[in-house]
């Protein structure tokens, strides 16, 4: 799904992050199990490595004791015990590294992206366009956070920069009726892919919240089946808060898939485990970077891999 | 922010409680709770392990065992934990520098920088009086500079006009420039977000540190962050050199971890926190209310605080006045369920008030919110000036009348009017001049006019949560589920608990039992 230089390129910057990261797993890991053999202690080490990579108090346990599973007081090499643990982790994202499939007969087909406030929406959004572009789709931008200040403006550039029409609105304008005109202009210029950015939110903020049900509500009456699509973006940096995001986004738009950002930094996005383990949400891109083509296809082994700090 | 940690903790602290000894065994189990749940509120491991390791040795050594209350004394021994962890005392913003002061932002991309120098100008130009001019350094994203301009503009406070094609070290430069030549007492320098790992972007940031010579600088982070919080703070520490922290987004429900981590991690103290989209939604970060917080014993230092900002003081004077003579009418209640309103509601009064974690789902149950005083309000709304005035005359067609007007139902306005009854009796009783920590109270908001002074606040503070024996949290022990359907009111100000009294009376109008 990815070729092998694109594929290199996030790849080798995951890899850097890790190397220059004191407290990354795959050093972690090396120095417990070079010094003592796998007993008791050793895997509740290992399950505080996990932890300190935000997989959470549950699933790090989880993880730790398969890794133990039949493998008490021997000696096992370092690689060993983070192959094992890429592995364990492997077959928890692997049903959720999905790409997104744009279907060809919804025209246009709605993009809706959500998220907390910062988590890179504008970002990955411009990101989207220009890979839709790239594969010859006619793409159409709404910029729908009206709240935050000159975030119309940024959408507007990543519009310029991707040569994708942007519906604007005024700041402060609604966002649910500027959903409703884009949707409405889209349809009428035969636009392939219309995404809708949206303000950052959080999640316990009802009447927020409610706004964005509005805007689903509103959109479906131009399109029943629209939005097509609805990514929450994560922030690879954010801890268990992540689940609760989840939960509510879900509950509120139906979310269908999820985008993590910000993977360029130290933080590993271990969450996505915990995720993945709990919700079953595809998971479609990573970003790794600010530049336009810094969005990857989410590949469970390699960031298995990464977060186990496995090399190549 | 910080409920989710304290419904745990204090569940964990209430078995402690409950015993008379405790074994090594039961501190131990308590112990391993404890860490679970500061593992997953996102507290760094490194800060848990020591926080429990400590914990086990003072609980376990003669402390505990010679006390009394073992339970207690453990409860205490976190709660003082936790105020070292977070900082023993607040820590605001410096600006004892010659003019113009620098203040430097920087932080990961995202985390609310830009939203937060608006913020802190506008607190610096209003509250604390200073000329303050900001100043965007971001070159790289777009429509940045725009941003921070509007916001400049919504908050009143000068921005700096944008130079296409400088490097931030050059508008640093031009703004401190800038600052001098415009008599500003403040240049806020608001810069890009970068990642700790990019050295380019790094080195910018101390360079841009070395030409400002900020007085303060800050580090912007999230308050939902997770475990890296520790590197990001330790980096921007190692590689830039801060002098503070702000947290954001502490209005989310995450549980604040990072809050505990930063500053363990640092030793830099968090200065500021930010608590919600609104420019005022900035507030002075204060260690021990925050841990009173987050053990689930309310912080009514800023209960009272908030309430002396809010509250119209001539009003409230006139108010008590009407009160002492036994004149409390309905006009007067509504003025108060106003007010309650105005200092956030239930929900924001809630958060504050000591024990209420626990009963936040049961309140949620009894469906106690907001709209119970709109709707009180709004039954009054309904009455015509007289029946405000004097409110024997409603008798069945008064009520029917204004039942239909308020959309509401005529028991409803009974409700209503045996809680005023109640409270005008409580009122009369109060103006009687009974002592005590209620009536000091009463006397800050409003009986004796007047605002409180800082060391009548201090020492409010200090018969509140530690002048409380540890483990009687209040309401842990005496606010059973039975909580809605007291309509007594033991004060002057609807919604503030009996402090200090044992049985903490809930004083929120009209929990009438719902069904």
């Amino acid at each position: 799904m990815n070729d092998s230089t694109q594929k290199k390129s996030w790849w080798q910057r995951l890899k850097g992050g890790l190397s220059r990261t004191s407290s990354s797993i795959g050093t972690a890991i090396t120095d417990l199990v070079s010094k003592r053999r796998l007993d008791a202690a050793a895997i509740e080490e290992l399950e505080e490595v996990l932890i300190r990579a935000d997989l959470g108090v549950a699933v790090a346990a989880k993880v730790a004791a398969a890794v133990g599973e039949g493998r008490y007081d021997k000696s096992v090499t370092a690689d060993e015990v983070k192959t094992i643990f890429a592995a364990e982790m492997e077959k928890i994202l692997a049903p959720v590294a999905q790409p997104l499939v744009i279907d060809g007969s919804a025209k246009p087909f709605v993009i809706l992206v959500i998220g907390v406030n910062g988590s890179g929406k504008t970002t990955t959004i411009g990101k989207l366009a220009a890979k839709f572009s790239a594969e010859g789709r006619r793409v159409m931008l709404a910029a729908g956070d009206t709240f935050r200040a000159a975030a119309i403006e940024q959408l507007k550039i990543w519009g310029t920069r991707t040569q994708a029409p942007v519906i604007a609105s005024t700041a402060g304008a609604d966002a649910a009726s500027l959903a409703f005109e884009a949707l409405t202009a889209a349809k009428a210029q035969a636009i392939d892919v219309l995404i809708i950015d949206t303000a950052g939110r959080l999640q316990n903020k009802a009447g927020l919240m409610g706004e964005l049900e509005k805007i689903v509500r509103v959109m479906k009456k131009v399109d029943a089946s629209a939005p097509h699509a609805v990514l929450l973006v994560l922030d690879a940096t954010v801890g268990q808060n992540a689940l609760s995001q989840v939960e509510e986004f879900s509950r509120v738009a139906g979310v269908t898939g999820l985008v993590m950002t910000k993977l360029d930094g130290t933080a590993r996005g271990g969450i996505l485990v915990a995720i993945a383990a709990k919700h079953r949400l595809p998971v479609h891109f990573i970003g790794v970077g600010e530049g336009v083509d810094d969005l990857s296809p989410f590949a469970a082994g390699d960031f298995a891999r990464a977060v186990a700090g496995l090399d190549g | 922010m910080f409920d989710g940690l304290s419904e745990r903790l204090s569940g964990i602290l209430d078995r402690l409680t409950r015993r008379g000894a405790l074994s090594a065994a039961d501190v131990d189990a308590a112990a391993r709770e404890v860490r679970r749940a500061l593992l997953e509120a996102d507290v760094a491991l490194d800060v848990v392990t020591g926080f429990i390791t400590t914990l086990k040795e003072r609980a376990v050594g003669v402390e505990v065992i010679k006390s009394v209350t073992p339970g207690q004394m453990v409860v205490k021994i976190v709660h003082d934990q936790l105020i070292e962890t977070l900082g023993a005392t607040a820590d605001p913003i410096d600006l004892n520098a010659p003019a113009p002061v620098a203040i430097m932002m920087v932080g990961l991309q995202g985390s609310g920088k830009t939203t937060t120098s608006a913020k802190l100008a506008k607190r610096l130009t209003e509250v604390m009086k200073r000329k303050t001019l900001m100043a965007s350094l971001d070159t790289r994203r777009p429509a940045a500079m725009e941003q921070l301009a509007v916001l400049g503009q919504q908050v009143g406070v000068d921005t700096l006009p944008i130079v296409a094609g400088q490097t931030p070290v050059q508008i640093a430069q031009r703004a401190i420039q800038a600052g001098k030549l415009g008599g500003y007492d403040v240049v806020l320098l608001d810069t890009a977000g970068r990642i700790t790992l990019d050295d380019a972007m790094m080195a910018e940031a101390a360079e841009v540190r070395r030409a400002a010579q900020p007085h303060e600088v800050l580090l912007v982070a999230d308050a939902l962050t997770g475990q890296d919080a520790v590197n990001l703070a330790k980096s921007f520490n190692e590689r830039v050199g801060l002098t503070g922290i702000v947290l954001t987004r502490i209005d989310g429900d995450g549980r604040g971890g990072a809050a505990l981590s930063m500053r363990a991690v640092t030793g830099k103290p968090i200065k500021l926190m930010g608590t919600g989209e609104k420019m005022d939604g900035l507030e002075d970060f204060h260690p021990t209310r925050i841990a009173d917080r987050i053990l689930g014993m309310g912080d009514i230092v800023s209960l009272v605080e908030k309430a002396a900002a809010t509250i119209d003081a001539e009003k409230a004077a006139r108010t008590a006045e009407r009160m002492r003579k036994g004149q409390f009418d309905l006009n007067d209640l509504r003025e108060q369920l106003e007010q309650m309103t105005k200092m956030g509601g239930l929900g924001g009064l809630m958060g504050m008030l000591p024990g209420i974690a626990k009963m936040k789902n049961q309140m949620a149950a009894a469906n106690l919110d907001d709209k119970l005083l709109k709707r009180q309000v709004a039954i009054i709304n309904s009455m015509t000036p007289r029946e405000r005035r004097n409110p024997d005359l409603l008798k069945n067609s008064r009520k029917k009348r204004i039942a239909a007007g308020s959309g509401t139902r005529a028991e409803d306005i009974n409700k209503l009017l045996k809680m005023h009854r109640g409270m005008a009796d409580m009122m009369k009783a109060m103006g009687s001049g009974k002592r005590g920590p209620m009536a000091a109270l009463g006397n800050m908001m409003g009986f004796g006019g007047g605002m409180p002074s800082p060391e009548e606040m201090q020492k409010l503070a200090e018969k509140m949560p530690g002048g409380l024996p540890p483990g009687g949290l209040p309401g842990a022990g005496g606010l059973p589920p039975n909580m809605p359907g007291l309509p007594k009111m033991p004060g002057g100000f609807p919604g503030l608990p009996g402090l200090g009294s044992g049985k903490l009376p809930p004083g929120f109008p009209g929990l009438g039992k719902k069904k």
